[in-house]
C-alpha cells in the first residue's frame, strides 16, 4: 500500500541502472582504446605491457575480494565474540 | 604577544566555555581555531620562538618551521570543521575535550622539546578519549579504556625515550632522532603506537568506531597526525619506515572488505592511508617527505568528511551496519553526494584531493627504485578505491533497498560536510595552493596524460572487478560478525591464558592440600585411637582458644616477674 504512494527514486527504474552500467562500460572500453592512442611515459618495466594499469587494477580487486573471503573462514566470529 | 604558541588560545577559549552558554559558546567554539589560525598565520613566521624556563629546565613552547606550520593550518582547519559538525550536541564535557585535543595537537606540532612534547601528547591522550567515553555504552566505555592504555603508553616510552636522550646527549630538544640507540628505538615504539603501526594499530580500530557521531570526526584528524609528524621529524628516510608503510596500506583492506560496521571499515582505512604517508617519511626525499605531508593534509579532511558521512547515518539510522543499510539515497541526496565527493578522494580520483598527494609518494617509490613496493602500494590503491571508495557509499546509500527512509542530515552537518567537500575538489583541482605551504621545495606536477590515464584505469577496472564480483555472487556479502585482528591476544589470549593460569594454580593448591593434609590426618586418627587420647588436654585446640591462653600465660608471667622482682 505504502508502496503505491511513495516516490520513485532514481535508481527504482531498472533501466537507469542499465543506463549508468553501459555508460560505465563504455568507459571502461575507451580508457583501453587510449591507452593504444595515447603515449605512455615508461619507468618501469611492468608499464610496457599494454593497458598494465587496467590489469593490474581488476586482477588486484579480485585477488583482494577471494583472499579476504577466505580469510572470513579463519578470523570471524560471532558479532559478541569478545563480550563472551 | 605576538609569539604567543597558540594553544593559550585554545585552552583561554575552555574557560569562556565554561561560563557561557547557547549562541554565544558557539560562536566561541567557531571563532577559537579562526583566531589560532590567523594568528598563526599573522605573527608565526618560520624562525619564531618562545621559552619557558621550569626548574632550571629550557622548555621550548614555540618552534615554528614550515614543517609544523602546515600541520597547524591544517589542525586549525580541522578543528574549524568538526566543530560545525558538532554544534548540535551541545554536550559541553565533548566541547571542552574538543578544545583541549585541537589545542594538545597545535602544542605538540609547535614543540621543540621532547617534555614538551611529552606533556602534549598525554594531554591529547586524555582528551580525546572522552569522545570515546561520551557514548555511553558498555562497549565504548570498555573500548575507551583499552584506547587509553595504548595511548599513555605511548607516552611512557615517549619520556622514557627522551629520558635516555637526556642522558646520552645533554640535550631534550626535538630533532631528527634516528634509529640508534635505546632512545632512537623508545622514541620510535612510541610514535609507532600513536602512528598505528601493525600490532599497534588496534586502539584506533577498537576505538574509533565506538566514539560518538561527532567525536570520530575529531579524533581522525589529529591523533594519528600528529604521529606522522613526529616521524616525520625524528625520523626521516629511515629505510624500515617505507616496509612498515606498505604493510600498514596493504593488510588492513583485507580486513576492510570483510567489515561490516561501515565506520570501522573508514578506521581500517585510515590505516591504509597513513601507510601511504609512514612510507613517503621512510623514503626520505624532499619529494616523498612533500608527498607524505601533502597526503596527511587530504587525508585529514577526505577521511573527515567520509567519517561525517557516516557519523550522520549513525545519527538517523541508529547503526553503521553495512548489513542493515541500503537505499538511504533516495532521502540524504545531500550526504550522498558529500560521501561520494569523500570517496573519490580517498581513491585519488583525478581532479580530487587524493590524487595530487598520494602520487607524489608513488612517483617518490619509483624514483628510488622501490619497484616491488611500487607494485603493493598500486595495489593499495586499488583496493583502497574497492572498500572505501565503492563499498561505504554503496552499501550505505544504494545496494537493496533497507526500507529506511531517515531525514537528510541537519543543517549544521550539511555545512560542514560541504566545506569539506569543496576543499577536496579544491586540493584536487587546484593542488598548486597546497604544495606552496609544503615544507621542501616541489618541482612536482601531477596533471599529465601518463598519470592521468594511468590512474582512471586503475581505478575504473578496480570499479569493473566490483560490478563483475557482485553480478557473479562473489562478493561477500555483509554479515553481522566481529573479525579477529592483533587485540585478540590481549582481548581473548591473555585473559584466557591469565584465567588458564589461574586455574592450573588453584587445581595445583588442591593437589598440594591433600598430599600435605593427608599424613596429617593420618597422624591424628592414630594419635585419638591412642590411649592418651582420653585426657581432655590432648583434644585438639582452635586456634583462637590456644591464643586466649597463651596471652593468659604471659599475662600471668609478667605479673608474677614484676611481683616478685618488683619494678626497676
Amino acid at each position: 500500500m505504502s508502496e503505491k504512494t511513495e516516490n520513485k527514486y532514481l535508481f527504482d527504474n531498472p533501466k537507469n541502472v542499465q543506463r549508468l552500467l553501459t555508460g560505465f562500460y563504455t568507459v571502461c572500453a575507451l580508457l583501453i582504446v587510449a591507452d593504444f592512442i595515447i603515449h605512455r611515459h615508461i619507468s618501469l618495466a611492468w608499464e610496457k605491457i599494454p593497458a598494465f594499469y587496467a590489469i593490474y587494477g581488476f586482477i588486484a580487486c579480485v585477488l583482494l575480494v577471494v583472499l579476504a573471503k577466505l580469510m572470513r573462514k579463519v578470523i570471524m566470529r560471532k558479532e559478541n565474540y569478545y563480550d563472551e | 604577544m605576538s609569539e604567543l604558541p597558540p594553544f593559550v588560545l585554545f585552552f583561554l577559549a575552555v574557560l569562556f566555555v565554561l561560563v557561557s552558554k547557547g549562541t554565544v559558546r558557539k560562536i566561541i567554539l567557531l571563532a577559537t581555531p579562526v583566531l589560532a589560525a590567523l594568528h598563526i598565520g599573522l605573527n608565526l613566521d618560520p624562525g619564531a620562538h618562545a621559552l619557558l624556563s621550569v626548574l632550571n629546565v629550557e622548555l621550548t613552547l614555540l618552534r615554528v618551521d614550515k614543517l609544523s606550520l602546515i600541520f597547524a593550518y591544517l589542525f586549525c582547519l580541522a578543528s574549524f570543521i568538526a566543530t560545525i559538525f558538532a554544534l548540535q550536541v551541545g554536550d559541553t564535557k565533548q566541547e571542552i575535550a574538543g578544545l583541549v585535543y585541537a589545542g594538545g595537537a597545535l602544542g605538540a606540532v609547535f614543540a621543540g622539546d621532547f617534555i614538551s612534547l611529552f606533556v602534549f601528547w598525554e594531554l591529547m591522550a586524555v582528551s580525546s578519549v572522552v569522545f570515546i567515553w561520551a557514548r555511553g555504552t558498555e562497549r565504548a566505555l570498555n573500548a575507551g579504556m583499552r584506547y587509553l592504555v595504548f595511548q599513555v603508553l605511548s607516552g611512557v616510552f615517549l619520556l622514557s625515550g627522551a629520558l635516555v636522550h637526556y642522558h646520552a646527549t645533554g640535550s631534550l630538544a626535538f630533532n631528527q632522532i634516528g634509529l640508534v640507540g635505546t632512545a632512537g628505538w623508545l622514541i620510535f615504539i612510541a610514535f609507532g603506537i600513536k602512528c598505528a603501526f601493525p600490532f599497534l594499530h588496534t586502539w584506533l580500530t577498537d576505538g574509533y568506531p565506538e566514539a560518538t557521531v561527532t567525536g570520530t570526526v575529531f579524533l581522525s584528524a589529529f591523533t594519528t597526525k600528529i604521529a606522522v609528524y613526529a616521524l616525520a621529524r625524528g625520523y626521516p628516510g629511515e629505510d624500515i619506515l617505507v616496509y612498515i608503510g606498505i604493510t600498514m596500506a596493504c593488510f588492513p583492506i583485507f580486513y576492510a572488505v570483510i567489515e561490516n560496521d561501515l565506520r570501522k571499515v573508514l578506521a581500517y582505512s585510515l590505516i591504509n592511508q597513513i601507510g601511504f604517508m609512514v612510507t613517503g617519511v621512510g623514503i626520505g626525499t624532499a619529494l616523498a617527505m612533500n608527498g607524505a605531508v601533502a597526503h596527511a593534509f587530504s587525508d585529514v579532511i577526505f577521511k573527515g568528511l567520509l567519517f561525517m558521512a557516516m557519523g550522520v547515518v549513525l545519527h538517523r539510522v541508529g547503526h553503521v551496519n553495512g548489513s542493515g543499510l541500503g537505499g538511504l539515497y533516495k532521502t540524504m541526496p545531500k550526504t550522498t553526494v558529500f560521501c561520494i565527493v569523500g570517496a573519490l578522494s580517498i581513491s585519488a580520483f583525478p581532479l580530487f584531493s587524493g590524487f595530487v598527494s598520494k602520487s607524489m609518494v608513488m612517483t617518490a617509490l619509483v624514483q628510488e627504485g622501490y619497484s616491488y613496493g611500487w607494485l603493493f602500494m598500486l595495489f593499495a590503491s586499488a583496493g583502497v578505491f574497492h572498500h572505501a571508495g565503492i563499498k561505504i557509499p554503496y552499501f550505505a546509500f544504494f545496494a537493496h533497498d533497507s526500507g529506511l527512509r531517515p531525514k537528510e542530515a541537519p543543517i549544521n552537518m550539511l555545512i560542514a560536510m560541504g566545506l569539506a567537500a569543496a576543499i577536496c575538489i579544491f586540493i584536487g583541482s587546484q593542488p598548486q595552493y597546497l604544495y606552496a605551504l609544503l615544507p621542501w621545495e616541489v618541482n612536482y606536477w601531477p596533471y599529465d596524460q601518463t598519470h592521468v590515464l594511468a590512474q582512471l584505469q586503475l581505478l575504473f577496472f578496480s570499479a569493473l572487478a566490483f560490478v563483475w564480483l557482485n553480478k557473479q555472487g562473489i562478493y561477500p556479502p555483509e554479515l553481522r560478525s566481529v573479525n579477529l585482528d592483533a587485540e585478540w591476544f590481549y582481548r581473548k589470549l591473555l585473559p584466557a591464558s591469565v584465567c588458564r593460569g589461574l586455574n592450573i594454580l588453584s587445581n595445583a593448591k588442591e593437589t598440594a592440600l591433600v598430599a600435605i593434609m593427608a599424613p596429617i590426618h593420618r597422624i591424628r586418627r592414630s594419635f585419638s585411637q591412642s590411649s592418651i587420647a582420653q585426657y581432655s588436654l590432648s583434644e585438639s585446640w582452635s586456634t583462637g582458644s590456644m591464643v586466649l591462653w597463651i596471652s593468659i600465660i604471659l599475662v600471668a608471667y609478667l605479673f608474677l616477674n614484676i611481683v616478685v622482682y618488683g619494678l626497676k
